[in-house]
């Protein structure tokens, strides 16, 4: 069969367009222990357990510190490369972690959305669908947030093996049963939306592997990857990106933040695996000099409640963004949201910044996109990227 | 032609179990479909397995103190194997339900405890169930109810049971959810002893009548001193239930429904269907294989083939029980266990408590690579006795290329495709010439040509649905 690439199905995009990576923090990170109000007595009061003593917090003023595991984004913060964005949720949480997931991948507090923001953004980048692998996801999962009718995403859970039928030998059989599933799965058979989905990805699938087959191949550095998920996650994208394929959105995730028990212990390996695998990606890009383009972005879907139950924190409200790149105006961003007891929304810090303003500056300034239909309407742009 | 009578048992045995092949559904069709269901329904107390013949190959996974290593193996193999197929095929759908992970509760065993509890009550009264999980050590760890105390309370179990148990989000509020968790403090573990160098032992269930909140609750409206038990009789008096229930068993049994999330503010595809089943559990109090035998006898149910995308292990163990050649537990059934994985559902390790997304989100570019790719080998494979039955039957067919596809389609299904689509099929089987079944070279011969073709029926958009 003709090679997809050297029909120049790739390269849309070049390698100074922005480019995104969102590392998302399943189950809901606790804000209160990743950016510590280190001098506010309530934090003591409120924490008599699960606590970052004072000694070692790692301080970036006198009002806030990191979680001792964040060193290497500590070290960003000071080089001006990090945004940190407090205080950011939406209106009546529900504290359920799916529910909550749901609404910051598709922007719809209050109904079901169907389409992930994302999704949408590949969709503007590529509106004629020139590149199956403008979206990269790294791990098995499909994120909502990469869902929309008609965009392709990549789900690549191992760069190394990734292909179709490949069992079968010898080439030229696999050829021919290669030509007749593209057919096979062709626009022109499929009946009603699932029946095109399938088609569709199915087709996503074979051009898609054809075009990512060449990334570890070309691939090589110095920087040797902290042994964890997601250091091979990041790994994966790294090398995604530096093989200059015209991606533009890479997603992959971590967790389990649902401390609701152990915290201590359990944040610490969380915050440790992700921390070193940041310093990894970013030192591999630099290595490749290929960084400026990069912007990275870490959410969760709630942050924790305010009082410790003992062990852990139970499901919260409002969280923490964090932005890292040279594109990014780094400092801090909102505020952080009022500990005083009257203050609290069912124990729970309330957001001041909805999440929507996040992405907007995001959409807007980062990726040069009209926010307003990605995310659903028009937000304050609180303006964490360099202009 | 397809035997519509070979179609209606596939249906049933795609759903009620994990497919069967021509011979067993010929077998079935003697007997007759409501028998069949009624057969499903009442294994007898046959052993579905022999477990000693598991033990036999792997000595360490006798408990107490299994070694590390088999993960969800020992039930992938149960479930290839089994003489009883809904009964396992029930276990997959309350895992789904009450999705319980390694990834927190770091023992295997304890989380093979509760399948074996589906096992075991998965028939009977969903209530025996729910007081089943909410004792089951695993489930108490997972959910951190060791963790709600009478003074400190973790609202962890208690708000599951009401969000994803059994009355959907948005029929309670905050206040039930913290009433509900009080009634619940004091249901927790025993002391647990240290591994020993074997490997762990036994979690166990203890009510600590010190630790529990006997003060009054109000709840759902109702007011007194409730404990667990109260509250689930409680819930399973509202309406609310029934609908969620009957929503959970449609989408796994019959047709495929949007994502649970979307429940509290999507209604059902088919709300009369879902209405149907939802009478039918208030009617029996909930007595799941009452329910069961209506659906699978309902004209709903007849009408949906086709209206679900197998799950991962569908896929996986579907195939294995039609190539067959699986019984003995070799070093290939923990290949087999990780395939479903790979594809998306790694058993015993859901991504969350709210178990997998399913129906469409279980296809993306990656996972469809895999599900093909798995398949397509398996069904290639000469060497085992299900794939030479099958080539067999389609010989019969003769060697035209046009009977051969039909044959194939038949054989597999039966599936019913577009026309577009067979005549790709065709094309390609012309493509091939003539199918000689004496000529037997391993590549060029009637038997490689026919699984080339045998290839791409599993690769079809229509063979990833059930």
């Amino acid at each position: 069969m003709t090679s997809l690439l050297e029909n120049g199905t790739n390269g849309t995009g070049t390698t100074d367009d922005p480019v995104i990576v969102v590392l998302q923090l399943t189950g809901g990170n606790d804000y209160m222990n990743t950016v510590v109000p280190y001098n506010d007595p309530l934090y003591r009061d409120y924490r008599p357990i699960v606590n970052v003593s004072e000694e070692d917090v790692l301080v970036l003023d006198d009002e806030f510190g990191l979680h001792p595991t964040m060193g290497p984004i500590q070290d960003m913060y000071k080089d001006g490369n990090v945004a940190i964005i407090h205080g950011v949720g939406y209106e009546n949480s529900p504290r359920s972690h799916f529910r909550s997931m749901d609404i910051w991948h598709t922007c719809e507090p209050d109904k079901l959305g169907t389409e992930g923001w994302l999704g949408r953004v590949v969709r503007e980048l590529d509106p004629d669908k020139e590149n199956v692998v403008t979206a990269v996801s790294m791990g098995p999962a499909l994120f909502r947030a990469l869902v929309a009718p008609n965009v392709p995403v990549a789900t690549v859970e191992n760069i190394d093996s990734y292909g179709l039928l490949t069992d079968i030998t010898p080439q030229e059989k696999l050829d021919r049963v290669l030509v007749r599933y593209q057919r096979m799965y062709s626009p022109a058979i499929g009946s009603g939306p699932v029946m095109d989905y399938l088609g569709q990805t199915g087709l996503d699938a074979l051009e898609g592997a054809e075009i990512l087959n060449v990334a570890p191949e070309k691939y090589s550095s110095t920087v040797e990857y902290a042994d964890s998920s997601i250091g091979n996650k990041l790994k994966g994208i790294a090398q995604v990106h530096l093989a200059g394929l015209g991606s533009r959105v890479f997603y992959c995730d971590h967790g389990s933040f649902d401390t609701h028990a152990d915290q201590l212990g359990t944040h610490h390996k969380l915050w440790s695996q992700v921390s070193q695998a940041i310093r990894d990606f970013f030192d591999d890009l630099e290595e490749h000099d290929a960084a400026d383009n990069m912007v990275m972005f870490l959410f969760s879907e709630f942050g924790r409640r305010v009082y410790d139950n003992g062990s852990g924190t139970d499901h919260g409200a409002g969280g923490v963004c964090i932005a890292i790149g040279k594109g990014v105006k780094g400092g801090m961003y909102g505020q952080y949201p009022s500990t005083k007891a009257k203050d609290l929304d069912q124990g729970d810090l309330v957001p001041d910044l909805d999440f929507r303003s996040v992405y907007t500056s995001l959409v807007e300034d980062w990726l040069g996109l009209d926010p307003v239909p990605i995310v659903g309407g028009t937000f304050e742009n609180p303006g964490f990227i360099e202009k | 032609m397809t035997d519509q009578n070979i179609a209606q048992m596939a249906h049933l045995m795609r759903r009620a179990g994990f497919g069967a092949s021509r011979d067993e559904l010929e077998r079935r069709i003697e007997l007759g479909y409501e028998a069949t269901v009624d057969e499903l329904l009442n294994p007898g107390d046959q052993d579905a397995v022999d477990i000693y013949e598991f033990l036999r190959y792997y000595p360490l996974w006798w408990k107490p103190g299994t070694m590390g290593g088999l993960g969800h193996a020992p039930w992938v193999w149960r479930m290839i194997n089994t003489k009883a197929p809904l009964q396992e095929k029930l276990c997959l759908f309350y895992h789904q339900l009450f999705a319980t992970g390694v990834a927190k509760v770091d023992h295997y065993d304890e989380i093979e405890d509760m399948i074996g509890s589906f096992r075991e009550l998965g028939m009977g009264k969903y209530k025996d169930l729910l007081m089943a999980v909410a004792q089951s050590p695993a489930m108490i760890y997972w959910l951190d109810n060791h963790e709600n105390h009478a003074d400190s309370v973790n609202e962890n179990w208690g708000r599951e049971l009401l969000e994803l148990f059994t009355m959907g989000v948005g029929n309670y509020t905050e206040t039930d959810v913290r009433e509900c968790s009080r009634a619940f403090t004091g249901w927790t573990l025993k002391h647990k002893l240290p591994r020993f160098h074997m490997g762990r032992w036994d979690w166990d269930y203890e009510f600590r009548p010190d630790d529990h909140d006997y003060g009054e609750k109000t709840f759902l409206g109702h007011t007194g001193n409730f404990d667990g038990e109260e509250i689930i009789d409680i819930v399973l008096s509202k309406p609310a239930t029934s609908a969620f229930i009957a929503r959970h068993l449609y989408s796994f049994f019959v047709a495929d429904e949007h994502q649970v999330p979307a429940w509290s503010v999507t209604p059902p595809n088919d709300p009369v269907a879902v209405q149907f089943i939802a009478d039918a559990l208030v009617e029996s109090d909930y007595h799941i294989g009452t329910v069961l035998r209506k659906i699978f006898n309902s004209d709903f149910f007849k009408e949906a083939k086709f209206k679900r995308v197998k799950n991962p292990a569908e896929v996986v163990i579907g195939t294995l029980r039609l190539v067959e050649d699986t019984e003995r537990p070799a070093p290939e059934t923990m290949k087999w266990a990780s395939q479903i994985g790979f594809m998306g559902q790694e058993l015993l390790n859901p991504p969350s408590v709210e178990g997998w997304h399913s129906g469409v989100e279980w296809i993306n570019s990656g996972t469809l690579m895999k599900r093909t790719n798995f398949v397509a080998e398996m069904i290639s494979d000469l060497s085992r006795p299900g794939v030479v039955k099958i080539i067999d039957r389609i010989k019969s067919s003769g060697s035209d290329p046009g009977a051969v596809v039909d044959a194939c389609l038949d054989v597999m299904g039966p599936l019913d495709i577009p026309n577009e689509s067979r005549n790709e099929l065709l094309d390609h089987a012309r493509q091939l010439g003539e199918f000689d079944w004496d000529d037997d070279r391993p590549e060029q011969g009637g038997a490689a040509k026919l699984t080339e073709i045998l290839q791409l029926v599993v690769s079809l958009r229509e063979y990833q649905f059930a």
